[in-house]
């Protein structure tokens, strides 16, 4: 494998541009010409990489993309622990959620928590012909009858919601009223608004602004005192505990983490974000609007940092202790050096084995290009990636700081190309979601889920950066890898496509 | 520091260290937590006799319900035929959705495809997404056949998959001749369940009636042979070949419809088949000239087998045939069907799971059980369970009718061991946690969401359903024929022996009970 290494960047700049031109054949014409545009070979030196995004995906072609709702429940508002999330609309979009995003938390579910557990109003024919809002009413009686312990509740919106005009609105008001100013917010994320998970990501955070921010000033909370080191961890879902060990090396370097946005976080932690000092932003995708809004309304500056791999982290700790005093400063080294041992041992262990392999990456959010950094501090190169979900912004920013010339760029990558181009460069390892793996593993290509982390992880810190490595490496150089031959069949077909 | 590159530690272990813990607990004073006293309180509360009756009292609320939604069933029976890839109509996530549960339950790739209808598609129907979806489809993925069916967003607008498929063809989407049946599978009726019925009837009558006006309606002509539908089916992969196994024991020439035992099972070796195995078109066609056509599960074809009987044939139906009777009852109406005699190997496989039930039934015999599950599975492991001499104390089906209701009140009210045992139709796991708290029960049998049930109440799980994400390959392994049975009993006995064991295991306490014999 790995036959991208041995080419020039102009080769594989060619070849990688062949390889283009190829898959776009499958194509009838208008659907060919549409798909062009998100496909491209990235060129040094360019502020993006050429490609379009955020545009609705073609009817018929596989897109590994979700919606709206999968944007706000599955990703911004599920995780946050003490309130409940109703999947409000038929019972499958509640169902096939339920868990399975790894969203760490720590509390005793079902009486103060209810991340894992599926509340859904579970539509009938007769709630689509006369409408939901009574029922919407009823259980939102339910709930504070029998969970009495939760601190809020929100309604996320299914397909059906917006199509039959329900009022989920004037039901929250009301109800909030009627329980004494309850937190009870209402989100527009119906699946077929927008083009992905992203405009449900933008929808959340909307709804944050205008249901809970836009509450505080009248209750004045929050209630601890604050001080000149008070940041928030925005956009890290906690996923295997990333959050916590992000948290732990902040925390270190004398700051005080007062939210998480959401990973296990609370709707204390929420309301008491407008007090913190800095928002640090690690899914740029998923938080940048709520970010922008408190730098706008309450004056907060945010900062993106990436805790993927030694190098970003470094990078990173220095970058937010830039906006503190010399202490912070100061202890921000003092916990690069501490890790210093750990990322030697890992790199020494792990590199040797992951030395010029070679990855293709299809991932949402962040992960197509802050995940580059940790495959580069393994001696690994990336030589393909794209978005689930990205806008141009993100594109600049993976051209700007993350990508090599030459690599290959896929939007909204469906199952054919994705396929496809896997075929062709044959990788070392292809990191995507559940959807990918088992066709990609058949195909006899090493595979980590880059979503759920394989159910491993934390990847996130430095504590999360030896588990990576432990995972590429295990991925890689699993023996099972050599076996997929019958050895009384002939030639593998990597051996074929390297003879050709 | 914990972490170390030559023990790496991961989230089992990372956050269970000091530095961690300490963390956790210096997070709390920004949470806002509830007072602990109040948090035991309400935990204690919640497993009382008078929160089961606030429960029970709901009617609007869902929490937990072991059901999904119609796509899902019609994209697991779709993707059963030779060479077809699911096509569904409306909102694009409910289709990664309905992959990825599936490739979380068999781990194995899920093939299928959206119209990816958004908000103009809302306000003007999805025609244009299906005119060229089905031409992108097609070109791309070369299927042999597009099995098409509805999100509920589809379903609320109204799009008419008849009239959209014929426009479709007629701009040239796909040859006139080329099948694209159809079924309309609204998420806000019925289950998956519902949805695989639906499905399969559209591509039954797709093939039986004319192809939507494109073809003459087939003429049957009787054969000998034997349709058979496994249904919606989480062991699809295991069930499947061990009934085919059984039919060509006995020499029935025979069709399974929606053979997905294939594509949920293919082999890691170098090539990714996106269609593998599945019932030939042709097949499906001249199923129509079966003798008759036996469902495995009643409540999976309430409306395919109305259908075939309709054009004929005689139909049988069981309700998920596990054990002894069921599998018995299964093999004779084989016999009796198709005139075959039964096979002394058959006679044999069948005193093998009786000679294994009375080696170990002292161990199951008045042990309390709780199911959940599918109409039909919950029938068939209660009946199981009755003829083993263990008690069904619950069995709750979340997407079970008032008609499964009284089908299982007969079948418990048929067996001294069915005395006191409730059927719970349109109830949650979180009715079911409030059943285990009040009236206990020594098991309880279910799919991988039974864990929290577990952990909240302590009962031990045993992992029988569908979805089971948590443990891997059981798919693999049939439930039914006497094969099957003894698979089955082999788990519930397995369970019970490791808790015997965990119940023992303390040195110097209990162990003397720790027997090396059991």
């Amino acid at each position: 494998m790995s036959l991208a290494t041995t080419q020039s960047t102009a080769e594989i700049r060619a070849r990688n541009k062949e390889l283009i031109e190829e898959v776009l054949k499958v194509y009838p014409e208008k659907t060919a010409k549409r798909r062009a545009k998100h496909l491209n070979v990235h060129q040094a030196g360019k502020s993006d990489c050429g490609v379009k995004s955020n545009i609705k995906s073609i009817p018929g072609v596989m897109t590994i993309r979700g919606c709206a709702y999968a944007g706000s429940k599955g990703v911004v508002w599920g995780p946050i622990k003490d309130m409940v999330h109703i999947s409000h609309g038929p019972v499958g979009c509640g169902q096939y959620s339920w868990g399975s995003r790894r969203n760490y938390y720590v509390g005793t579910t079902g009486i103060d928590s209810f991340v894992t557990l599926q509340f859904t109003s579970d539509f009938q024919e007769k709630d689509i012909v006369f409408g939901g809002d009574k029922k919407l009413v009823k259980i939102l009686d339910e709930i504070q009858e029998l969970f009495p312990l939760n601190n809020g509740i929100t309604i996320q919106s299914e397909c059906p919601i917006g199509l039959i005009g329900d009022d989920i609105e004037a039901v929250s008001r009301a109800k909030s009223k009627e329980y004494g100013g309850k937190t009870i917010v209402p989100v527009r994320c119906e699946g077929f608004r927008g083009v992905s998970q992203s405009l449900g990501h933008h929808i959340a955070n909307d709804a944050v602004r205008d249901w809970i921010f836009d509450k505080l000033e009248s209750d004045g909370k929050p209630t601890f005192e604050p001080t000149p080191y008070d940041v928030a961890i925005i956009g890290d879902y906690n996923i295997g505990g990333d959050a916590w060990s992000s948290r732990i090396l902040l925390e270190e370097m004398g700051l005080r983490v007062i939210a998480q946005w959401s990973g296990d976080g609370s709707l204390a932690e929420l309301e008491a974000t407008p007090k913190a000092k800095l928002n640090i932003l690690h899914c740029y995708r998923s938080m940048n609007y709520i970010s922008r809004h408190m730098e706008e309304k309450f004056g907060i500056p945010w900062c993106e940092y990436n805790f993927f791999g030694p190098s970003k982290i470094a990078e990173s700790l220095r970058k937010i202790a830039g906006y503190f005093d010399n202490k912070i400063k100061e202890s921000a080294e003092r916990v690069i050096e501490k890790y210093q041992p750990l990322v030697n041992a890992v790199i020494a262990k792990y590199r040797p084995r992951l030395e010029g392999k070679t990855v293709m990456l299809y991932v949402g959010g962040l992960r197509p290009r802050h995940v580059i950094g940790a495959y580069e501090d393994l001696g690994m190169e990336v030589i393909g990636t794209g978005y689930e979900f990205g806008h141009n912004d993100d594109y600049q920013r993976t051209a700007q700081h993350y990508v090599k010339d030459s690599t290959l760029i896929y939007d909204d990558v469906n199952g054919y190309e994705f396929e496809h181009f896997v075929e062709k460069l044959q990788p070392d390892l292809v990191g995507s979601g559940i959807k990918e793996k088992y066709v990609f593993q058949k195909m006899g290509v090493p595979f980590r889920q880059m979503h759920s982390w394989d159910y491993s992880g934390p990847y996130h810190g430095y504590d999360g950066f030896a588990i990576f490595a432990r995972d590429m490496d295990m991925a890689i150089n699993s023996p099972v890898w050599k076996k997929t031959k019958a050895p009384w069949k002939e030639a593998s077909r990597a051996k074929l496509l390297a003879a050709e | 520091m914990a972490q170390s590159a030559e023990h790496v530690l991961d989230h089992l272990e990372l956050f269970r260290g000091p530095e961690y813990q300490q963390m956790l607990a210096k997070k709390k004073i920004f949470e806002n937590p509830r007072d602990p006293a109040e948090v035991e309180r309400i935990k204690e509360w919640t497993k009382t006799a008078e929160y089961r009756e606030k429960n029970f009292a709901r009617e609007a609320l869902a929490v937990n319900p072991a059901k999904a939604c119609q796509p899902l069933g019609a994209v697991f029976a779709s993707v059963g035929f030779e060479g077809t890839l699911p096509f569904v109509h409306g909102s694009q996530g409910c289709v990664a959705y309905y992959r990825s549960h599936l490739s979380r339950h068999f781990k194995e790739p899920s093939s299928c495809v959206s119209s990816s209808m958004t908000e103009d598609a809302a306000v003007f129907g999805g025609l244009n997404n299906m005119i060229d979806g089905l031409a992108n489809s097609y070109n791309m993925y070369k299927p042999k056949m597009i099995a098409v069916s509805t999100t509920c967003m589809a379903e609320v607008i109204g799009d008419d998959l008849n009239a959209f498929i014929k426009t479709s063809k007629e701009k040239g989407s796909v040859p006139a001749d080329f099948d694209v049946p159809f079924a309309h599978t609204p998420a806000f009726v019925g289950s998956h369940v519902t949805g695989y019925d639906n499905a399969l009837k559209g591509i039954l009558e797709h093939f039986w009636d004319g192809k939507a006006g494109i073809a003459p309606k087939l003429e049957r002509k009787q054969n000998g042979a034997i349709n058979i539908i496994g249904g919606f089916d989480g062991y699809t992969v295991g069930n499947l070949r061990e009934i085919k196994r059984i039919l060509a024991l006995m020499g029935i020439q025979h069709t399974i419809l929606a053979d997905n035992s294939e594509v949920f099972d293919t082999p890691t070796d170098g090539e990714f088949r996106m269609y593998d195995g599945g019932t030939t078109l042709e097949d499906a066609a001249n199923a129509v000239h079966a003798k008759a056509t036996i469902s495995m599960q009643q409540w999976c074809t309430e409306k395919t087998l109305p259908f075939v009987a309709e054009h004929g044939q005689d139909v049988v139906s069981f309700n998920y045939p596990v054990g002894l009777s069921a599998t018995d009852d299964f093999i004779v109406a084989l016999s009796r069907i198709s005139g075959k005699d039964i096979p002394e190997q058959l006679a044999r496989e069948r005193g093998r799971l009786v000679d294994a039930i009375a080696d170990s039934s002292a161990h199951i015999h008045g042990k309390k059980f709780a199911i959940y599950g599918d109409p039909d599975l919950c029938y068939g492991l209660a009946a199981f369970l009755l003829e083993l001499g263990a008690e069904p104390t619950h069995v709750l089906s979340t997407n079970g009718s008032k008609a499964w209701h009284e089908k299982m009140q007969v079948l418990l009210a048929s067996s001294p061991f069915g005395q006191g045992c409730q059927a719970y139709p349109g109830r949650d796991l979180w009715h079911m946690r409030s059943l285990l708290f009040t009236e206990p029960v020594d098991f309880l049998i279910g799919n991988t969401y039974g864990k929290y049930l577990e952990r909240d109440t302590g009962t031990p799980l045993i992992r029988i359903g569908f979805p089971v994400f948590d443990r891997h390959h059981h798919h693999r392994s049939p439930l039914w024929g006497y094969q099957g049975g003894l698979n089955v009993l082999v788990k519930i006995l397995d369970k019970i022996f490791d808790e015997m064991d965990k119940k023992t295991n303390v040195l110097g306490k209990t162990d003397y009970s720790f027997d090396i014999i059991r």
